[in-house]
């Protein structure tokens, strides 16, 4: 791979990048609010986006830059077992489906903006909204990290190295969504999504015409990893519970990050959530094709340094010197998105159930806006800092916990939906013992999220992000049974 | 009646999970279509066939938030 600067790809992917700067700013007089000073306004884009706008919004904010990268990287090194993310992101809607507008609903009646106010209202319980929200920030932390990752993949394709390419990039981001909140994301999110389904389907239509069509695609990556000794076109037995879980218990915690949720309680109705649980799988599509180009990394000889650079290396061999532009800007821009909703989530969260729970219980309106706006700059440096200080493999091994941590916050969530059964004191036992017994267990494995059990028979790996929740809810169950419903205080 | 025809809808939703969660069933090359082994046409395949139900469900679903 060559380092030195295509001119062509650098000027067309400032051209966009400049572009959606632009709207980032222009974005706080879109649907403009009496007030944005107003934590509803800010974040929450006044619970006014309507199907499109959720769906631009949602998908952008779900499939991140972070995935366009590491997907194919996956596929590229272990094949078959890489695919799971297609599995995950189809199963995920029937549950967004049929949990996600009862919990706008709750949302919206009581005027909640976090999922750590949904548990407080219902629970009446200080401690268990607490454990939500700082799962909440801590899962979602590195998170934003990652998608500093994805966007020094295409920075380096494009010949830009340091550090200062990506500073610049974030602090503009930071900028805009301190002044315009989550309507600036939900704008951005209409021209990012737009370019990336251009970029996927000009790929998958024209890469594989250049690498003698899919059949040889596969026939390549299947001698590759032949050579290898590691990786396979399919699946080994020994997999096959590892891929189900990891697929069943993602598409679980999927919709308990504060990104996503944002998402899910800024939409107008329950009716624009149930269409999107319908018109989102356009994108699961994209991502399965996109999982795509790992192989077709084989298929064209790529000499990688890293993985992860495989769909950026795989545009800058095949496409002219403008689509490769185009598609960075469309992989570095689809970082943005996510990474705004992120921070925007996190500051939410850190705003009503801490500052306002602990420091400030007064604080006002236009008070919480601004606590929530100087947040979302904190956590948005405080994600540049890590990435530029510490190890890449931290931001990874961290964000891997995240997806395990987010999850034990679904029976606080999701369980007083349906019945009031549940009390707190059961389900912060449950949270403490899948918290920490699940960080203990990907501990043990070296940093895996995987786990070796054996019933007997041949053992096998389960995700342990299922394993831990099985673990928070019986745990829930017996501590609900046994502790009398009178201790519980209410508030 | 209308209320049993769309609880009977809602039960259309587990479907995409059996058809996904259990690997054996699919992990297999032949038939290919298009050059693509059945593993992974057969996933993709879930994705309008997953958003076809969601569809039927919604119809039968009463929006009355």
């Amino acid at each position: 791979m060559t380092t030195d600067i295509n001119s062509t790809a650098l000027a067309v992917f400032i051209f966009f990048f400049v572009l959606v700067t632009v709207l980032g700013f222009v974005a706080s007089r879109w649907r403009k609010p009496e007030t944005l000073a107003h934590i509803d306004e800010w974040g929450l884009g006044g619970r006014s986006f309507g199907t499109w706008i959720t769906w631009f919004l949602v998908g952008g904010d779900f499939y991140t830059a972070y995935t366009v990268i590491a997907v194919p990287a996956l596929v590229y090194t272990v094949g078959a077992y890489g695919f799971f993310a297609l599995p995950y992101t189809i199963i995920v809607y029937p549950f967004v489906f049929m949990v996600m507008p009862v919990l706008w609903k709750r949302a919206s009646d009581f005027g909640y903006v976090t999922a750590g106010d949904v548990v407080h209202g219902q629970y009446g319980s200080r401690g268990l909204e607490l454990a939500v929200a700082a799962t909440g920030v801590i899962a979602t932390m590195p998170y934003i990290a990652l998608q500093l990752v994805g966007m020094t993949a295409v920075l380096k394709a494009l010949g830009l190295h340091g550090e200062l390419p990506l500073a610049i990039a974030f602090i503009v981001l930071a900028l805009y969504t301190y002044s315009a909140g989550l309507r600036a994301p939900a704008l951005i999110a209409f021209v990012k999504d737009i370019m990336i389904y251009i970029v996927v389907i000009a790929a998958v239509a024209l890469i594989p015409s250049k690498l003698g069509g899919y059949a040889n695609v596969f026939a390549s990556a299947d001698a590759a990893f032949q050579v290898k000794g590691k990786g396979d076109l399919l699946l080994d037995s020994s997999q096959y519970v590892a891929y189900a879980t990891l697929a069943l218990g993602s598409a679980l915690a999927a919709f308990m990050y504060p990104h996503t949720l944002t998402g899910i309680f800024a939409s107008n109705s329950g009716k624009t959530i149930r269409k999107n649980a319908i018109m989102l799988p356009a994108y699961t599509l994209l991502l399965g094709l996109l999982a795509l180009l790992g192989y077709m990394g084989h298929a064209a000889n790529l000499q990688l340094d890293s993985a992860n650079d495989v769909v950026p290396a795989l545009f800058k061999t095949l496409f002219s010197g403008w689509f490769s532009g185009f598609a960075f800007a469309a992989i570095a821009i689809g970082a943005l998105v996510p990474a705004a909703v992120m921070s925007i989530g996190a500051a939410n969260l850190f705003t009503r159930n801490f500052w306002k729970a602990y420091v400030n219980p007064d604080v006002s309106d236009a008070g919480e806006a601004k606590v929530a706006k100087i947040t979302s700059l904190v956590v948005k440096v405080g994600a540049l800092l890590v990435i530029l200080f510490l190890p890449t493999q931290f931001a990874l091994d961290l964000q891997l916990l995240g997806g395990i941590w987010i999850l034990q916050t679904l029976p606080a969530l999701v369980f007083g939906l349906y019945t009031n059964w549940f009390r707190a004191p059961g389900l912060l036992a449950g949270w403490f013992v899948g918290f920490f017994g699940g960080t203990f267990l990907v501990w043990d494995a070296g940093w895996k999220p995987l786990h070796l059990i054996s019933l007997g028979g041949e053992p096998f790996t389960v995700y342990t992000g299922l394993l831990a929740l099985a673990a928070n809810i019986a745990v829930a169950v017996a501590v609900n049974a046994i502790v009398p419903a009178r201790s519980t205080v209410q508030a | 009646m209308e209320k049993t025809y769309s609880k009977a809808a809602l039960w259309l939703l587990v479907i995409p999970y059996i058809g996904l969660l259990w690997p054996p069933f699919y992990n297999i090359r032949e038939p290919a279509l298009f050059g693509f082994p059945f593993f992974y046409w057969y996933q993709l395949l879930w994705v309008p066939i997953t958003a076809a139900l969601t569809w039927i469900a919604y119809r039968s679903t009463r929006h009355d938030d």
